[in-house]
């Protein structure tokens, strides 16, 4: 059996009042990354060069390799530059960027320093979701510690690089998790997706060039800087490097962020999180928030915890979010809420995401509630390949892909449903 | 430059270009909602989306970049299959309402569902309803039709410069609304009503009073502002139902002012005039044609046999057609006068004689965009010219540096880089202090000794200095002056100090023309000592040569006016610089004769009344202040017995025996102006020569009046423009004051004030505006609650009640 392994949570103890604080992060390494870069002026060239060969992929959602991001950075550019780091952690299920910065705040602020440096960024933002108040509050503190002791700010521990890091706190819209959306909320714009291109790497915050990145993310990144980036690839597997905290939820005995390596067995996982609760038979489970399609229990036992091996099983990784749904579950009871979010969080702004969500949440409302019709399930699959891809953000894709995935799974419990206007479980 | 290839069809496109330009530049038609040529890029109604050769998915033609080699298919199965989908979505929550729709028949989603529709909808669930909100006196909304395609949204903070409505609430709660409480009170705001690709935002004045395929469509040009809009009127059993945009990206794009669009309402007024009138023994009688002509030339004769031929004078109005205001000078010229003007609002006419040709715009209306460096001399410039407005806030966009001097500081809705905010008196001053600061870095050689010793004692502010900077320092420069230097009562040497600044500098100089026919009125001939193209009219051959001020009393000094006056389209209570002098001479007058389209007040002063068409009903032709010349026919026919001015002058001239009033149709008469082959613009010019510019201004007593127009007071037919007159912009006027004066007053904001002015006195409301000069008070002209007051500008006292 797989140990976790802890590259971000590694020391990190909740229980301990102040373990968060700067002078127990400097026991536990903390900023030994930055003062090599400094100590040592390694290149930013060679910084970059580091993350590509860790094979570090955004923990956000989308598994973009962050290397690679970074290096679409107009190094020469001379205007203003920022780097935003997007902790507007909103998918259903994730729970990992709060408790990276609740008990670990300097691992997320020493990440973007390093990355700034690599990239010849003076300014960042970190853009806290808006309904975790204490969280923001506690950056607030460590990000005050950090200045205190030099690690922020203009002419770092000496040196001629300066970076300014502020939080910025979003009222708690779904939607601005998305970047652009992002973005457009920290300019003091209503939070709505860009169409892209343009990309924020040529016009991102302010029309300036922007690298945004999610809190694991930069989270990762000083370890990487302290024992090299081959060493992270080998944590993990080749194109799936290091470690990542998924976030177990659902019908488990101990929910909770277990960090485990990529490649990790799910079943290995399952059984950290203290098995199915009560003993009960995995239904099926979606491994990457809830957005991304659900697997049945048992294709999810036989796949790895990584963005190649669960691509594979049909899904996606994801923000790394384990729903686990025991075979209690009525999948058309599940597929409700999940089409209810969607719907509720749709920014409004593209026709087949406005409309469209709207309407999912409706049929499977009715199927739910006894009133569904034989033609309802092709009408929901035909919907959802015309929200998919027709959108100018992925909310779309999101509200779409549950419902595709449950339908693909689970078909004959909705078509129960609709016969005999109750459930099956 | 970029090839692309649409359908199999190649085509390039600009750097930068999308495939919605390279398919338009083909002529292959994308559907759309969102995307408009002169909007910035939303990419959200997705009705767009078009297969896209190695891309996974469809993408919206409106915002993807073409990039080399790139091929689009239209109308491929996943193009159509795209756009169908998107179809339906927007399909279904909308209401199902096209036959009480006033869009219907006109609306691109009803046009579009016929060809991306299906028959009968797959949505069996509840329909949205939203709540209609109330955005003012001319748009309606039935927001349950919106498809949230945010043009008017886009309109409001790209083109009018502040956004009045916008896009709340999230999902399937999202709404377009303004602001709370608060309604769309932009002077642009009707172009909504055509960006709106459903029937969202419709024209109140309109609504449900016709259906869009009942209408004719005639071509016109828009009577009020010096723009010269191009206007579609449409018309329904010969009455003018509404008037839309005429597309000429020279002129107006296609976009109209609030101004152009909805005040074909006054031209169905109850106030119309549709019989003449004679005043016979002081009684008023309606008559025919033949009586009241007969009665006009008798009641001429006698004044001339009495006082002489001198003693008549004509006035005319710029928003009359050239072809009057052509017939106007030539009659009153041939009877052996030679006072005519159409300048009623202008005061100071020193500079008359120095003039070097037609003031005009000094460039075409569309060059106004390209300039680097502007400055704007006296305008409340939205409300006098919103779309020349508009013009100038596309330039400062692009980077333009916009500088004004002006006694008012009225939101521009646009950056303004310099802004010398002084009292009517201290503007010559100010423009003094500019050309001393030009001169720091410029060489005066142009300028006469005089005028070089005149600035020696000028010290100069930052403000003018750093104009003066943004004049010297960048390559495209103009200088305007607006409505409010051209009532000036200094006019003159504002005109002679920014034509110097002007020549120093190599800025252009430039008016911006008060009517729509300020330019033709020139070149008619209707101002004094001027004949038809600015041929000189020597006093010696006609006796008399007065000018409005003097015709109508405002030179206190000189003698009696005139003893007949023959006004064409005019309302002097209201048109009139100094109202109060203006119905003195009027009614010291023996005889008025009253050409008008309107009955208004004119039956307490005239003696006949001629009722004369409105730009609708006659032909005619407008030389705008960019110096084109644009002619018209009447839409419909003239109402009751109103007949064109041109004819009513025509049948007068015959009756007075005069020769050369024999002409058939407009064109004839128009052709005795405009040269056939010539171009005009030699004709136009804004430079002064020997003129005297005297920079000391009079000290003044009391409180300093600036007297604007209010927009939908500027003519007779907005006057009469219902819905217009139920906007803010119409609200009655208030009298402006900076805090410190309603201190010094001990007056509170909300309270009733008496003024004073001249032997005439209203009471108004103060209000407060900071951004007013110190010793001065605002107060508008042109408006019933204030013509007992005096000149637009000069002394006012005000005492509280």
């Amino acid at each position: 059996m797989t140990q976790p392994v802890q590259i971000i949570l590694a020391g990190v103890d909740p229980a301990e009042p102040d373990n968060w604080r700067l002078r127990n992060y400097l026991k536990r390494d903390g900023y030994v990354a930055l003062k090599k870069i400094i100590a040592n002026k390694i290149p930013p060239e060679a910084i970059i060069e580091e993350v590509k060969k860790s094979a570090l992929r955004g923990r956000g959602g989308a598994g973009f390799p962050t290397g690679l991001k970074w290096s679409f950075m107009p190094r020469q550019y001379e205007g203003d530059k920022y780097l935003v780091c997007n902790s507007d952690e909103g998918e259903p299920g994730t729970f990992k960027d709060r408790d990276i910065m609740q008990y670990n705040p300097h691992i997320l602020i020493e990440g973007m320093l390093i990355a700034a440096y690599a990239m010849g960024v003076k300014t960042g933002y970190n853009y806290v979701h808006g309904e975790i108040w204490k969280t923001y509050e506690r950056m607030e503190e460590a990000v005050e510690e950090a200045r205190q002791a030099g690690f922020l700010g203009n002419k770092i521990l000496g040196s001629d690089f300066s970076f300014q890091l502020y939080n910025h706190h979003g009222y708690g819209a779904y939607i601005c998790g998305e970047e652009t959306a992002l973005l457009e909320s920290i300019e003091g714009k209503k939070g709505q997706p860009r169409f892209k291109p343009p990309f924020p790497a040529s016009f991102g915050l302010y029309g300036k060039p922007t690298t945004i990145n999610n809190t694991e993310t930069f989270a990762s990144v000083p370890w990487i800087i302290r024992h090299g980036g081959e060493k992270y690839l080998q944590l993990g597997r080749p194109n799936n490097g290091g470690t990542k905290i998924f976030s177990v939820s659902g019908h488990v005995n101990k929910p909770g962020n277990y960090e485990v390596p990529l490649g990790t067995p799910f079943a290995e996982l399952l059984e950290m999180a203290g098995g199915m609760r009560g003993g009960r038979k995995l239904k099926g489970c979606i491994p990457g928030g809830s957005s991304m399609p659900v697997l049945p229990g048992d294709v999810m036992m036989k796949t790895d915890m990584d963005y190649d091996s669960i691509a594979k099983a049909g899904s996606m990784l994801g923000s790394g979010a384990v729903i686990i749904m025991d075979d209690t579950t009525c999948m058309v009871k599940a597929l409700e809420r999940l089409s209810y979010f969607y719907y509720e969080e749709s920014c409004g702004q593209c026709t087949p995401c406005r409309e469209g969500t709207g309407w999912l949440y409706r049929i499977v409302n009715r199927i739910e509630h006894g009133k569904g019709r034989p033609e309802d399930l092709d009408l929901l699959d035909n919907l959802a390949d015309n929200i998919q891809g027709r959108t100018i953000c992925a909310l779309g894709d999101a509200a779409a892909m549950p419902v595709r995935a449950m339908l693909q799974h689970f078909r004959d419990e909705f078509a129960y449903h609709i016969e005999h206007k109750k459930c099956m479980v | 430059m970029i090839n692309i290839e649409i359908n199999g069809k190649q085509v390039t496109v600009p750097k930068g270009g999308t495939v919605m330009d390279g398919a338009r530049q083909l002529g292959i038609y994308i559907p759309h909602f969102c995307y408009h040529k002169k909007l910035s890029i939303a990419a959200n109604c997705r009705m767009c989306l078009v297969q896209v050769e190695k891309a996974p998915k469809p993408l919206p033609a409106c915002a993807t970049p073409a990039t080399e080699g790139m091929k689009v298919f239209t109308h491929s199965q996943q193009a159509v299959t795209a756009q169908k989908g998107v179809m339906e979505f927007l399909l279904i929550n909308h209401p199902l309402d096209c036959p009480i729709c006033d869009q219907g028949g006109e609306c691109q989603l009803q046009d579009l569902a016929v060809g991306y529709g299906t028959s009968e909808s797959r949505y069996q669930e509840a329909k949205r309803v939203v709540v209609n909100k109330n955005l003012g006196p001319l748009i309606s909304t039935d927001m349950t039709r919106c498809i949230h395609c945010t043009r008017c949204v886009r309109f409001g903070q790209e083109i009018a410069g502040i956004m009045e409505l916008g896009q709340a609430g999230r999902g399937e709660h999202s709404e377009i609304l303004a602001f709370v409480g608060q309604t769309v009170d932009s002077e642009l705001s009707g172009n909504v009503i055509d960006l709106c690709p459903v029937g969202a935002l419709v024209s109140k004045p309109f609504r449900y009073s016709a259906r869009t395929w009942e209408l004719s469509r005639r071509k016109s040009i828009s009577p009020h502002c010096g723009l010269g809009s191009n206007l579609i009127v449409q018309i329904k059993q010969n009455r003018v139902m509404r008037v839309l945009p005429r597309e000429n990206e020279e002129i107006n794009e296609c976009w109209l002012s609030d101004k152009d669009r909805f005040a074909y309402e006054g031209l169905n007024s109850d106030d119309r005039l549709t019989t003449p009138m004679i005043k016979r023994n002081g009684q008023w009688h309606t008559c025919d044609w033949q009586e009241a002509l007969v009665f006009t030339v008798e009641g001429l004769k006698s004044v001339m046999e009495k006082h002489g031929a001198s003693s008549v004078g004509a006035l005319g109005s710029a928003h009359s057609t050239l072809e009057e205001l052509f017939l106007l000078q030539k009659l009153v010229r041939m009877l052996g006068s030679g006072n005519i003007d159409h300048r009623v609002r202008q005061s100071d006419f020193r500079a008359d004689d120095s003039l070097e040709g037609v003031p005009w715009l000094g460039m075409n209306i569309a060059e106004i965009e390209q300039l680097n460096s502007i400055l704007i001399i006296g305008s409340t410039l939205r409300k006098d010219h919103p779309l020349l407005a508009h013009r100038f806030r596309q330039a400062v966009k692009k980077g333009a540096q916009l500088s004004i001097i002006n006694p008012i500081d009225d939101d521009l809705l646009m950056r303004t880089a310099h802004r010398a905010i002084v009292a009517p008196a201290d503007m010559v001053h100010m423009l003094a202090q500019v050309l001393k600061a030009v001169a720091e870095t410029k060489s005066l050689e142009q300028v006469s000794a005089h005028i070089k010793q005149a600035i020696t004692a000028v010290s100069i502010t930052d403000v003018a200095r750093a104009i003066a900077k943004s004049l010297t320092t960048n390559p495209s420069t103009a200088i305007f002056l607006g409505n409010l230097a051209q009532h000036h009562p200094q006019y003159a040497d504002i005109h002679a100090i920014a034509h110097l600044i002007a020549k120093v500098t190599g800025a252009n100089l430039g008016f911006l023309g008060e009517a729509a026919n300020s330019v033709g009125a020139y070149l008619a001939g209707a101002i004094p000592g001027r004949g038809v193209l600015g041929s000189e009219i020597k006093s010696d051959q006609n006796g008399f040569q007065f000018n409005a001020a003097r015709m109508l009393g405002h030179d206190a000094n000189a003698g009696p006016a005139c003893q007949a006056y023959i006004l064409m389209n005019l309302e002097l209570e209201l048109d009139a610089y100094n109202p109060q002098q203006a119905m003195k001479s009027i009614n010291d007058a023996e005889f008025v004769i009253s050409l008008s389209t309107f009955k208004g007040s004119i039956t307490s002063y005239a003696d006949v009344v001629l009722p004369i068409a409105p730009f609708t009903e006659t032909s005619g032709t407008f030389v705008s202040t960019e110096g084109r010349v644009q002619s018209f026919n009447g839409v419909v026919t003239p109402l009751g017995d109103t007949r064109p001015g041109w004819k009513v002058l025509r049948v007068l001239g015959n009756l007075l025996q005069l020769d050369g009033f024999d002409y058939e149709t407009s064109e004839q008469i128009r052709a005795q102006v405009i040269p056939a082959e010539d171009a005009i613009t030699r004709y136009l010019n804004n430079n002064l020569k020997d003129y005297q510019v005297n920079i000391s201004s009079k000290k003044l007593d009391g409180l300093q009046r600036i007297g604007e127009v209010p927009i939908y007071q500027a003519d007779t037919i907005v006057r009469r423009a219902g819905s217009l007159q139920l906007t803010r912009d119409a609200a009655s006027p208030k009298a402006w004051m900076s805090t410190m004066m309603l201190e010094q007053l001990g007056a509170r904001e909300g309270e009733i004030v008496r003024l004073r002015q001249g032997n005439g006195e209203a009471q108004l409301e103060v209000a407060c505006d900071d951004g007013i000069p110190l010793n001065c008070i605002r107060i508008a002209c042109a408006h019933p609650h204030t013509s007992s007051l005096g000149a637009m500008f000069g002394e006012v006292s005000v005492e509280k009640l």
